[in-house]
């Protein structure tokens, strides 16, 4: 019953393998000699696997360009939350934020590529499964078409020809379309591919190459004015001590609880320089020791840490833009 | 019988599955002939999944013609049309 409905009720599959045995059948209906046809199949077959398995190669040659491309977007997300930490830390929020959209935007393109990883892997099975099968099918194809041609004359070979050529028709019309399917897809990622090559080329998800990192140039611009200034809040700082034999940088790193609760009641209660000593001890900011003179006058330690403590910081977000640094 | 699933090889059935199978592929060719793609994914995915479930995969050197081809699990059903002519995508 299931298999005898009418041509409306016949259903998808019955259909579908329909159209398959009439494909085979107005093949071997060219053909005036039937064993002619067993040559001419098994050439086809032939040229079929070697298809088949230059699409399996093509395949593979999209997915590692994919996965090249995914090592690349990974490394920009990792550089660039790298830069929007240290943006971070030299109190560059307005960096930072950039930095994060251009990692969000490769983190997205990122996601993308892993999905599409994942597609040409599974069709490169496929192509790989289907390119075994095939083979086997050819060498029994093979065989039974020694078998044919030797034992029987054309008129009682033509039964068998018909079974073995539907047969490997069959199969070669699927593997057919699972390359063209594949053909298909891979063109579609190689175009996505380009496009996302074009992207990173812009520097729109960051460029590795550097020449065209702007949040680079900048972070380094930064740090290196920073250094400079640090230097020279440094030196100014060793100048200082010097003259005035004040504690050099002591307030360099914070720690203005300590310096400040501490030192004015000493300051009240007795002026000696032993008290003083102790208020530096427990603070995490420790000063050079080897520089460190009793202070004379703990009153002006006062009035100094403050101005000291505010150089390093207060000036770093402005210094970007200032020439100190020629190679931007 | 011989079932073959699209990119997927080809599986023995025995005929009471048959049945089954063609009770979900009159719901897949009305869903085809509707244009309803809810019921198509579905009448599918579950005609697939049976063939998988209860058929035996033929070994691949066995040089036989199926009775019955199923399509490729992720194809569309615009595909599945084309399949259905004689036009359509099987090459040569």
């Amino acid at each position: 019953m299931y298999m005898k409905g009418t041509a409306a009720r016949m259903g998808v599959m019955k259909r579908v393998s329909l159209v398959f045995k009439a494909k085979a059948n107005k093949a071997l209906d060219k053909m005036e000699d039937p064993r002619e046809t067993l040559d001419y199949s098994y050439q086809r077959q032939l040229e079929l696997l070697t298809k088949v398995r230059r699409g399996v190669a093509d395949v593979a040659t999209s997915r590692k360009r994919v996965e090249l491309q995914m090592n690349q977007l990974q490394q920009s997300a990792n550089k660039l939350e790298d830069q929007a930490r240290k943006a971070l830390s030299m109190g560059r929020e307005d960096l930072a934020r950039e930095a994060l959209a251009r990692k969000s935007s490769a983190q997205s393109q990122l996601n993308d590529l892993q999905a599409q990883y994942a597609q040409l892997q599974a069709e490169e099975e496929k192509l790989t499964v289907a390119s075994q099968r095939l083979q086997a099918k050819v060498d029994a194809f093979r065989t039974r078409k020694e078998t044919i041609k030797a034992t029987y004359t054309a008129a009682e070979a033509q039964t068998r020809i018909n079974e073995a050529f539907s047969g490997i028709s069959e199969e070669m019309g699927d593997v057919g379309m699972a390359i063209q399917r594949a053909e298909d897809k891979t063109a579609q990622m190689q175009a996505r591919a380009g496009a996302i090559d074009e992207l990173m080329a812009s520097g729109a998800l960051d460029d590795l190459g550097g020449h065209r990192d702007d949040i680079q140039s900048e972070l380094d611009m930064i740090s290196s004015g920073s250094d400079v200034e640090s230097e020279l809040a440094r030196l100014k700082g060793e100048l200082t001590a010097s003259q005035r034999k004040q504690i050099e940088g002591s307030g360099a790193n914070g720690g203005p609880q300590a310096a400040q609760a501490q030192q004015p009641q000493q300051a009240q209660q007795a002026q000696q320089p032993q008290q003083a000593q102790q208020a530096q001890q427990p603070g995490p900011y420790a000063p050079p020791a080897p520089q460190y003179t009793p202070p004379q006058q703990p009153q002006q330690a006062e009035q100094y840490q403050p101005t000291q403590a505010g150089l390093p910081v207060a000036d770093l977000p402005g210094l970007g833009g200032e020439p100190q640094d020629g190679d931007g | 019988m011989i079932v073959r699933i699209l990119g997927e090889g080809q599986f023995r059935v025995d005929d009471d599955v048959a049945a089954e199978l063609n009770q979900l592929d009159t719901e897949l060719e009305s869903a085809v002939e509707h244009s309803d793609e809810d019921k198509f994914t579905t009448a599918l995915a579950s005609l697939l999944a049976q063939v998988r479930a209860q058929g035996a995969p033929l070994p691949a050197d066995i040089l036989e013609a199926s009775d019955l081809i199923l399509p490729h699990e992720d194809s569309s059903m615009d595909e599945v049309r084309k399949l259905l002519t004689d036009e359509g995508l099987i090459p040569g």
